[in-house]
């Protein structure tokens, strides 16, 4: 494909609007870059190059600062994501009650490391610095839902639901 | 908006606040919400209109009830006699028995006794209207009495006399450094230039801390208001608040929250017909601790990388875009409509000497009651572990608790009686920190939790200056040698002095405090260490320890 249709492909996506309608409220000022990386990220799921080459344009920055705030930042994530999403926090609450074991599960159970996911784009694990869910450690963020009080096992209970499409 | 129709408004609130005389209000705070507290609201709801009592009773969503770890918590409110019964563990399937409970004894099983030292021995200035008022409403917060201390400020004081009262009043940051708060608001008046800005810090990047996650969630409108009397005493009309993507909540009620205020008039141009103009916006984080430290806030919210840079120049006269600005932590700035309305005297009557005022303190860990909770400085760590969180689960035994985050260190219990203030907790070698105490028991290894805070130090280094990029990598390795059974006795040496030179090289308090945990582990729990190189065992039973080391 080339870069013009390519651009163009983008441009016609809606998604692509709500991008651009938060470039605008900050009047495609360069500090309005963070927002608009969120707001990339929530419309796509993740930045990849042509949204980051997009953006540095409208924003008139270079296509380094934009890569270089992209990176420094955790929230901002580069790789699409599986089809489910789980979110270990790994704060020291969760820490110290077993948030350990239950990332161990997930590399024995699903060869899944954090930042990774499935073969089969069903699944990735993700980590957290510290939710604030601190009194029901250890939490972890099934699709977007938080959970108190896990243990490996009700994880792998939710995970096998969402493989059978109960959930 | 004058001031008679902030009074009416408040007004009009009450009466139909004493319409109801029952009010059952359900906890909507993260917390809780995770535990189904939606749920429950809309069945309370549901269960009032089929029973036809919606005249007399009422069902809401309110702020934080503090004891999160018996979540959803519900507190049902009896208006006339200004009772009150808090309800904890609560399932769809108790809706039933706590409505039919209303009029009659409180369903025992499920109550929380009014005696239990957790409610009883706290003492609220910042959490005064959780668990009372909807976080969603700025009628109830004006109820309260809210607003009326940024009109008396705008319409009765000079800037002077609002810096005056706060200095007087001996409030210090509650993010964790505990410089005096009125001091840096008067080098921000000082400071020269046409344009001041306001920030909100509440990047709350600390693990194991949820405070200020807490107070925008469950009383958003009392962090505005702290915010606006600042910039009128330092002549600041921008205010941005920064606050971590991770809180999504706190989020939605923010934006709610500056939506509503403007609306009224409280927020915006001309507010309560002075010339006074302030507008409030986000900015959100993205997941970098390292943007806790001022400048680097900053340049977050400029739209870089949150590196910091070397200060002096601080932001107090050189911060965003250039301008002078002011920075406060979440629960400062929730302190100043109290202190104005309370009047200074009133808040320097409450603490130690040096530091003024209450704390509010994050307890989570190996302790009976996780959650929130507000005493007065200076109140004894064992107060705060054993009496209000009620101790450790039976069958554990007290190790330590930890302060202050990858910044603070680990108090045993040789030092419980230690009050918990700036000044104390700094001498034992752990800092006050932003409030979060983590509690450990027997289960936990120390070394491994020194490692676990210096991995998030190495993580969450920016990488900009070379003694807390390659220290904090160094110390990691060192600490990861010791734990799998290969470590030395020089390698506790070496860590000694590596603590004291990222320490003393770092370019900002990430890389300077880094050392902290291991420092304090060290000097409190030198036998697990040595246990470590020289048996080659983990006492606690956590490290993965490769028997008989290297050979």
């Amino acid at each position: 494909m080339s870069k013009e249709i390519k651009q163009t492909s983008l441009k016609e996506d809606r998604r692509l609007r709500m991008v651009d309608r938060t470039m605008r409220i900050y009047g495609n000022e360069p500090h309005a870059l963070i927002e608009t990386l969120h707001a990339v990220q929530e419309s796509y799921g993740f930045i990849d190059t042509d949204l980051m080459q997009y953006v540095a344009e409208k924003l008139g920055v270079p296509l380094s600062k934009v890569y270089g705030v992209a990176t420094f930042y955790h929230f901002f994530t580069l790789k699409p994501q599986g089809e489910h999403t789980c979110v270990v926090c790994t704060g020291t609450a969760c820490y110290i009650s077993g948030a350990k074991a239950i990332m161990d599960d997930f590399a024995k159970k699903y060869d899944l490391l954090p930042g990774e996911t499935t073969k089969d784009n069903k699944l990735s694990l993700l980590t957290a610095r510290c939710l604030g869910a601190c009194g029901l450690a250890p939490a972890i963020v099934f699709d977007g839902v938080v959970a108190g009080k896990q243990t490996p096992e009700t994880v792998s209970n939710t995970i096998e639901r969402w493989f059978k499409n109960e959930l | 908006m004058n001031f008679e129709e902030l009074h009416e408004i408040a007004k009009i609130e009450n009466e139909k606040r004493a319409q109801f005389e029952y009010s059952i209000n359900v906890c909507v705070a993260a917390g809780c919400m995770s535990c189904g507290s939606l749920e429950l609201l809309t069945s309370f709801k549901k269960e009032i209109e089929r029973r036809g009592i919606e005249n007399w009773c009422k069902a809401k969503g309110v702020g934080c009830l503090g004891l999160c770890s018996a979540g959803p918590l519900v507190s049902v409110q009896r208006y006339d006699q200004k009772s009150e019964v808090i309800y904890k563990s609560v399932t769809l399937d108790n809706v039933h028995e706590i409505v039919d409970a209303l009029t009659g004894e409180p369903v025992g099983r499920l109550a929380c006794s009014k005696e239990m030292s957790f409610f009883k021995n706290q003492q609220k200035i910042v959490l005064e209207n959780f668990g009372n008022i909807d976080p969603e409403k700025i009628e109830e917060y004006i109820a309260v009495g809210g607003y009326e201390p940024l009109y008396t400020v705008l319409r009765e004081m000079s800037p002077a006399n609002v810096i005056e009262q706060i200095v007087k009043s001996g409030l210090r940051g509650r993010g964790g450094g505990g410089y005096p708060t009125g001091l840096k608001w008067t080098t921000v008046m000082k400071a020269s230039g046409n344009q001041k800005y306001i920030i909100c810090n509440a990047d709350e990047g600390d693990p194991g801390a949820f405070m200020d996650r807490s107070v925008l969630e469950s009383d958003p409108h009392r962090v505005l208001e702290g915010m606006a009397i600042a910039g009128y005493a330092v002549g600041a009309d921008k205010g941005f608040i920064y606050v971590r993507a991770e809180y999504p909540l706190a989020i939605r009620r923010l934006k709610k929250a500056i939506t509503q205020a403007e609306q009224l008039g409280v927020l915006g141009r001309g507010i309560f017909n002075t010339p006074f103009n302030f507008d409030i916006k986000l900015r959100l984080g993205a997941g970098a601790f390292v943007c806790g430290e001022e400048t680097a806030l900053i340049s977050s919210i400029e739209g870089s990388r949150g590196n910091p840079r070397p200060r002096p120049p601080y932001p107090a006269e050189y911060g965003l875009w250039g301008s002078p600005t002011l920075i406060n932590n979440v629960e400062t700035f929730a302190n100043i409509p109290a202190i104005i309305r309370n009047g200074s005297a009133w808040f320097a009557s409450i603490g130690t000497e040096k530091s003024k005022g209450t704390k509010v303190f994050a307890l989570a860990g190996r302790i009976n009651n996780t959650g929130l909770i507000e005493v007065p400085m200076g109140t004894t760590l064992r107060e705060i572990v054993f009496n209000i969180g009620g101790g450790i689960p039976e069958g554990s035994k007290f190790k330590a608790v930890q302060t202050g985050g990858p910044s603070g260190g680990c108090i045993t219990s040789d030092y419980l009686d230690t009050p918990a203030d700036y000044e104390s907790l700094t001498k034992l070698g752990s800092i006050m920190g932003s409030g979060g105490m983590i509690v450990m028991d027997d289960t936990s290894c120390m070394v491994d939790v020194a490692k676990f805070f210096v991995e998030f130090c190495m993580t969450e280094s920016c990488g900009k200056c070379v003694p807390c990029r390659d220290g904090s990598a160094q110390m990691y390795h060192l600490l990861s040698k010791i734990t799998s059974g290969e470590g030395n006795i020089n390698d506790i040496h070496m860590l000694e002095k590596l603590s004291d030179l990222i320490n003393n090289t770092s370019l900002c308090g990430l890389g300077m405090t880094m050392p902290n945990p291991v420092v304090s582990t060290m000097h409190f729990f030198k036998d697990e260490y040595l246990a470590h190189v020289h048996d080659k065992i983990c006492p606690a039973g956590v490290c993965n320890m490769k028997r008989g080391g290297r050979k």
